[in-house]
């Protein structure tokens, strides 16, 4: 008698709360677990704040120079020292933060658009137009990426979008990285879509009579957002890296705006001399990428369980 | 017999690469009947692959496919190049009308787009990649055969270093999962992700080179000289392969034949290198086309840092200065060599794993 009761207890009581709750309380759980992850989380909304609030937190304004103070080391008036140009390193710090987290967040969104639009239209048709559509991506695959950047950069450079000056010197980079990156996003999303159209629910989906694009938005996107939410997290930090790549080479931010690419292409030229020039920008960049890497392996492990560990 | 030639010719082949790898990097002359050598072994172990797997069909449909696919990139990029502000010959100051129109006359700029395209299609048909804009009387050809060897050169090195270095600390961290080895050796290799090469490259000068002495901190002219940027070139995809690597060997492991393979008795060393890690290179092997492409037709930063006089430059350096037939030469060489090595990668998946068949 009192066996059958002590089976029964665990399903009406406290445990049968646990699991009625949705995968995406489940992942949450689990990311909140993850310490390495917390502390990333905090790492990438904080460098995001400095970014945002450039204004008020930078003790200098990043273009103003002060002549009789070219090159200084870290000091007291000048926490990180100044630059070649007398400009204060730690407020170009700041303001290339708000740069940099611009640059990779904006793009991340961009070809997020792109990429699903694409991919799920190539995925949900199938068939010809799908091998087509592929085939495209293929091409652009195919073209080497800093090519395809520099092209797209130069062509969009020279349409004027925006009257903003700040906005319009990062058009041609956020439009370049964005046909770089839609590209990756593209496949998976069709990829996974594949996948999501042989479940059985999006069958019984259109056995009710529901219409194909009602199936994708209400039936397959929601099943396919975890991957995307977690590739999206991959995306940012590469588009980060290839803003400063492109800047570090002198074609992508143009003077006197600062990125962290602007700052370490500054600092290598007087890297024997002044290192710290080189040296700020560059903790800065290795921190935040790593922050977005590592947030981004936790994100995949709570929110993908089939690709922990990948 | 077939297998006996088959295990003749392979070890044959990848010994031969090593030496020609091993005599360059210590600078020396590689001998023309190595490199002869070398392409016969490299032939036949591809036609004999392909015959004794029965992809002859799947090689051809394959090779129809990549000459269209280079037709369509040779096309999207010409246009894309004509869409582009400012000419190749703009200047600070404007040159003189009659003299434009004679450079445009002998540059052929002034013909229609039709007539270009068609003879530049033409040209590429035959190999012939016209002349370069800027390096006044030099053949597209001529830069690429001068520069093309030392990217090679640069990017074998690296992938070499990326492969030794990255599967075996999959590996490793895979088969300690969840000690302190593995924690370790996933620290490093995500930092080698993030880490950009352009703050890798001018620590290690700083410490090797300016500070020990060890090394070279610039040019390409001997063993000295090539190891900063190989170790530089090399971080990135070593610690991408690692991670790979390290997740496939977690996911093969629980598979039903490594379960059958330890009821069987086989030792763990047994098991691991013999039944996990040919299958699970596949994921690496999938990362490699692109990445030997890339790495191969030259990476322009390293090439930057290190002053190195390989393609890369070329690559970027075209399109700044409107240079038409550099950048469309250079974007085909790296347009061949990566739908080249898609073909390699995805004629070994059915090696790596005989269940995948090509289609």
């Amino acid at each position: 008698m009192s066996s059958t009761i002590t089976l029964e207890q665990p399903f009406d009581s406290t445990k049968s709360k646990k699991s009625s709750n949705s995968l995406w309380a489940d992942g949450w759980r689990r990311l909140k677990k993850n310490k390495v992850a917390v502390v990333s989380a905090w790492i990438i909304v904080v460098t995001c704040l400095v970014g945002g609030l450039a204004e008020w937190l930078a003790p200098h304004p990043f273009d103003e120079q002060y002549i009789e103070h070219i090159l200084q080391p870290p000091g007291s008036q000048f926490l990180l020292g100044t630059d070649n140009l007398g400009r204060d390193l730690l407020s170009r710090l700041i303001y290339g933060a708000r740069m940099s987290m611009a640059v990779g967040i904006l793009t991340a969104i961009i070809s997020l658009i792109f990429g699903t639009l694409y991919g799920s239209v190539s995925g949900w048709l199938g068939g010809r137009v799908d091998s087509l559509m592929m085939r495209f991506i293929d091409i652009l695959y195919s073209i080497p990426t800093l090519v395809l950047l520099i092209l797209m950069k130069v062509i969009f450079d020279s349409i004027v979008l925006f009257e903003n000056p700040e906005l319009r010197a990062l058009t041609g980079i956020l439009a370049a990285l964005s046909v770089v990156g839609w590209v990756t996003l593209a496949r998976v999303v069709r990829g996974q879509v594949l996948q999501v159209k042989q479940m059985a629910y999006v069958e019984s989906a259109r056995a009710l009579g529901a219409k194909g694009m009602w199936i994708v938005i209400r039936h397959v996107f929601p099943n396919i957002l975890g991957p995307i939410v977690v590739l999206l997290t991959f995306q940012i930090p590469s588009n980060i890296l290839y803003e400063s790549f492109l800047s570090f080479l002198g074609l992508g931010l143009q003077p006197p705006y600062s990125s962290w690419g602007v700052l370490a292409n500054e600092g290598w030229k007087s890297l024997r001399t002044y290192p710290h020039l080189m040296i700020a920008p560059g903790v800065a960049l290795f921190i935040t990428m790593l922050a977005f890497n590592l947030f981004g392996d936790g994100l995949r492990d709570a929110f993908d369980p089939q690709m922990k560990g990948r | 017999m077939r297998d006996r030639l088959y295990f003749l010719l392979g070890p044959a082949f990848a010994l031969t690469i090593l030496f020609i790898v091993g005599l360059s990097f210590f600078a020396y002359e590689v001998p023309v009947a190595l490199w002869a050598a070398c392409g016969i072994l490299g032939v036949a172990v591809f036609v004999y692959y392909t015959i004794s797997q029965n992809n002859v069909t799947y090689v051809i449909k394959r090779s129809l496919e990549s000459i269209l696919t280079i037709w369509v990139i040779a096309t999207l990029t010409f246009m894309l190049l004509r869409v582009l502000p400012g000419g190749p010959f703009d200047q600070e100051k404007a040159l003189p009308p009659e003299v434009m129109a004679n450079i445009e006359k002998k540059y052929q700029l002034d013909k229609p787009i039709y007539t270009q395209y068609w003879n530049y299609i033409s040209g590429v048909a035959v190999a012939d990649l016209g002349e370069s804009y800027k390096y006044i009387g030099r053949n597209i050809s001529d830069i690429v055969a001068e520069t093309l060897p030392v990217s090679i050169q640069l990017g074998v090195y690296s992938l070499i270093l990326a492969f030794i270095l990255g599967i075996p600390a999959g590996l490793i961290s895979a088969a300690r999962h969840n000690t302190w080895v593995d924690s370790l050796t996933m620290g490093a290799a995500i930092s080698g992700v993030a880490l950009p090469s352009f703050l890798v490259a001018p620590v290690l000068i700083l410490i090797f080179s300016f500070g020990l002495g060890w090394f070279e901190p610039a040019l390409w002219e001997g063993p000295a000289y090539y190891v900063l940027p190989v170790i530089v070139l090399g971080t990135r995809p070593a610690a991408v392969i690692a991670r790979l690597t390290r997740a496939s060997v977690l996911e093969v492991i629980r598979a039903d034949y490594i379960r059958t393979a330890r009821a069987k008795g086989l030792s763990e060393k047994k098991i691991l290198f013999k039944h996990v890690l040919k299958n699970s290179l596949i994921p690496v092997l999938t990362y490699s086309g692109p990445l030997a492409a890339g790495i191969i037709t030259g990476t322009f930063i390293i090439e930057q840092i290190f002053a190195i006089p390989g393609m890369g430059k070329h690559l970027v350096n075209s399109v700044t200065n409107r240079d038409y037939p550099l950048i469309l030469g250079t974007t085909l060489v790296f347009s061949l060599a990566l739908v080249l090595a898609n073909l390699v990668v995805d004629l070994l998946y059915s090696y790596f794993d005989p269940r995948i068949q090509l289609t």
